[in-house]
């Protein structure tokens, strides 16, 4: 193992990378399915079904990115794990039980009885509005350092409800480009609204972040390194740009460009959680321990990432196939 | 009631809820694609039809296991810190390799199975349907593997009271993984199949003289009577396998204080752990002995063997391990005895014609497999008690120091959220089964066969 140098070093900072690569992928894809879930309630019936449509074939395994996150911090950093999981105990739990009721209700409500539809359409969005919620919640505290003080929490419910503002806006990125007609031109009233959660969030993250600790604060506004970062904040903004001049031509005829904003939202995601990657980089559980420290043992490590190199491309490969084979406009879901 | 108490408690639920759906997806998948391929061979409709009817129930139970599931792999971190932080270097890449390996797999084939029949090709959908029920099962393969080896732990070393992985061919093939994984595969049958045939009677009952019906009544009857007899000498090899490994185990599933030959098989008795003795005993003699040691006088461990000489215990609670084994072996005994009659009614009256008494018996047993396998379950967790990875780490020491409220809290509410769960979905299915009892066509769509023109599959009148 020497040929790779120390194992002890770039083991952890691989897993670390594939652990935020993941998060990513789930912040992105689950934020859509999330974010569908969260206009439930501003589309009439009939659209709710165009609306749930648009996502039937991909939440199960966009949710499966939640899983393989949590389960890379479980198997890579297993001191960090417990650490942040204890730490925050209830909103983990409600954004379970949001999961629980999200993920159930995508099935009851198209086989219950008819009665019982309003409820299950209440509860897939109640589902939605905890877990983005919490998740939001959770990305505070993270920043915050996952200590629990007035302040810190008051920060963290405003991540929570910016966040959760966030994912409608990605969720109705992600309806102008699956759906067609009036629910399209709908879609497009829903982003200009939702846009605002995704700039007043990453404002506020950037803007508090530097402040929580004079390391982090260094590492941004000390020449030269100030320059180098410079392009991401910039980029970030003329995102921003981008999508609000999008957003406001849009619908266009013969549906030109209705995938601009959903792209362009996926790239603004991944800015902020490079810039954020760069910012807590090395720690794990933010200034306490690194991810050096938290690691498992590399032998151990080593036998996970061999599965994973070889698996990582198929998993890859058969996700985008999947969504090759569910193309364009969202159709009703039909099992035959 | 303390932290360690309530978090046992809460993940008990949480994955007795889990285990529940797993437990009719791993094998509901194999039932279906079977259903598919007889589809493909003989073009018969109601093939189709029972497809069509029991892929939403798969589809239904699928999405509880995922969301149950989610709870699972949170909770590690969440009550159970010391987990991971003890054995993680061993059960970390047994759970990583269950995540690329299957849920990805069954995840995203899930959706073309569901909903992609119309986008794909047949032999796709086809590959797409193999691919799910593979994934469920690779997916039982290294949670098995991980529990296996929670229970019977070797391959590994302890550096500073954290595990090292020294030879993961031994942490996978375990002693008793092979037993367990084969026990939990054929439950998952047995639950299966008489899931098909319970609500098949009961459609029959209703009135359905559906084709698709009176062939799953006949596929869930054989498959269950099938079976049955494999689970029973399973159950038997793993018994023995315990005996091996985990004698405190044995001793409470027996009820047996004293080590010594001749022990009787206890059929009843109520066990005293304060007088360390079983009251009300009603018992077979030398039968336990017969059992594990295949000889009369066969000598069985007893209880008092695990105790420290301080007086605390080194054994499970007796009395859960003691019911649940029993439980589980009476509900084994019923479903052979009323699998079998049924197979003899099937060549008496065929399926349509079955009296009404065996089809209430078998509506009745619809969810027997649940009954089983929970029970069997918490014979063998329980029974693993005080440890959590036999001789390595107590559950104790594993808990996390969250305060007992909050646990509590939290507590409460999943168990809300189950209760209310398993209500709905029970009468989800039932008004599936109803729905379709009336008559309500399950698909509109001309189905086509592998390989062939769409319009040629069927013929007029079916």
């Amino acid at each position: 193992m020497t040929y790779f140098g120390d194992s002890a070093i770039w083991l952890p900072w691989t897993f670390a990378a594939l652990m935020g690569l993941s998060i990513l992928i789930y912040v992105i894809l689950d934020g859509f399915d999330l974010g569908v879930g969260l206009l439930m309630p501003l589309a009439d019936e009939q659209e709710k079904d165009r609306l749930v449509a648009s996502i039937g074939p991909f939440w199960d395994a966009n949710e499966t990115w939640l899983v393989l996150a949590i389960g890379l911090l479980l198997v890579a950093f297993p001191p960090a794990h417990g650490i942040i999981l204890t730490s925050l105990y209830l909103p983990v739990f409600i954004m379970l039980v949001g999961l629980i009721l999200r993920g159930v209700s995508f099935e009851f409500r198209a086989k219950a009885p008819l009665s019982q539809k309003k409820r299950w359409n209440a509860a897939f969005f109640i589902g939605s509005l905890m877990a983005s919620m919490s998740q939001g919640f959770m990305l505070g505290m993270y920043v915050m350092g996952l200590t629990w003080t007035l302040s810190h929490v008051a920060f963290a419910l405003l991540t929570a409800v910016f966040l959760t503002v966030g994912y409608s806006f990605i969720g109705a990125a992600w309806l102008i480009a699956k759906t067609e007609g009036a629910l399209q031109t709908r879609a497009v009233g829903w982003a200009k609204g939702g846009i605002w959660g995704l700039i007043l969030g990453i404002g506020a993250i950037s803007v508090a972040t530097p402040f929580v600790s004079p390391r982090i604060f260094d590492k941004w506004f000390s020449l030269p390194e100030f320059l180098y970062l410079s392009p991401m904040p910039i980029l970030s903004g003329a995102l921003v740009l981008y999508l609000f001049w999008r957003i406001h031509k849009l619908p266009q005829v013969g549906d030109k460009t209705a995938w601009s904003p959903f792209a362009a939202a996926m790239a603004l995601f991944a800015l902020a959680f490079a810039g954020m990657a760069y910012s807590f980089y090395p720690y794990v559980v933010p200034e306490q321990i690194t991810i050096y420290d938290a690691a498992a043992a590399p032998e151990s490590l080593f036998i996970i990432l061999i599965g994973t190199l070889f698996v990582l491309p198929a998993i890859l490969g058969y996700t985008a196939l999947s969504y090759y084979i569910f193309r364009g406009k969202a159709t009703e879901l039909r099992y035959d | 009631m303390d932290t360690l108490l309530l978090s046992r408690i809460q993940f008990g639920a949480n994955i007795s809820f889990h285990i529940l759906f797993p437990t009719i997806t791993i094998a509901l998948g194999w039932m279906l694609l079977f259903f598919k391929l007889r589809f493909s061979v003989t073009g018969e409709r109601k093939w189709m039809d029972a497809y069509m009817f029991w892929v939403k129930i798969f589809a239904l139970s699928f999405a509880m296991g995922v969301v149950s599931g989610i709870t699972m792999s949170f909770q590690f971190g969440t009550n159970w810190p010391g987990f991971m932080e003890t054995v993680g270097n061993v059960a970390g890449p047994l759970l990583a390799y269950e995540v690329i390996t299957a849920f990805f797999l069954e995840a995203v084939f899930l959706g073309i199975m569901l909903f992609g029949a119309s986008r794909v090709k047949p032999w796709v959908h086809t590959l797409a349907t193999f691919l799910v029920a593979f994934g469920t099962t690779m997916s039982a393969f290294w949670i098995i593997v991980l529990n296996s080896w929670m229970h019977t732990p070797q391959g590994y070393e302890l550096r500073d009271g954290v595990v090292f992985a020294t030879d993961w061919w031994a942490i996978v093939f375990n002693p008793s993984m092979p037993y367990r994984l084969i026990h939990m595969l054929l439950a998952s049958g047995l639950t299966v199949a008489f899931l098909i045939a319970g609500i098949s009677a009961l459609r029959l009952l209703w009135g359905d003289r559906a084709e698709s019906v009176k062939t799953t009544l006949r596929v869930g009857i054989i498959a269950a009577a099938g079976l049955i007899p494999l689970q029973i000498l399973a159950g038997d090899f793993h018994g023995l396998n315990t005996l091996e490994h985990q004698p405190a185990k044995v001793a409470a599933m027996e009820g047996n204080w004293e080590t010594g030959p001749n022990i009787p098989l206890v059929l009843f008795a109520l066990p005293d752990e304060e007088a360390r003795e079983n009251r009300f005993e009603i018992g077979i003699p030398n039968g336990a002995s017969l059992i594990l040691k295949h000889k009369a006088d066969g000598v069985v461990p007893g209880l008092n063997d695990f105790v420290a000489e301080d007086g605390t215990p080194l054994h499970p609670r007796v009395a859960p391990v003691f019911f649940s084994f029993r439980i589980m072996v009476a509900t084994g005994m019923a479903m052979l005895a009323l699998s079998w009659a049924g197979l003899y009614l099937l060549r008496r009256y065929g399926a349509g014609a079955m009296p009404d008494v065996p089809l209430y018996a078998f509506a009745a047993m619809s969810f027997s497999g649940w009954i089983a396998t929970l029970a069997g379950w918490y014979t063998t967790e329980i029974g693993r008690q005080p440890w959590l990875v036999q001789g390595v780490l107590s559950t104790k020491d594993a808990v996390s120091d969250v305060p007992s409220g909050m646990v509590l809290s939290t507590l409460i509410g999943y168990l809300v959220i189950y209760a209310v769960l398993i209500v709905a979905y029970i009468g989800v299915i039932t008004y599936l089964a109803r729905k379709a009892s009336r008559g309500e066509s399950l698909s509109s769509r001309v189905y086509p066969r592998s390989g062939e023109a769409e319009v040629a599959a069927l013929h007029a009148g079916e």
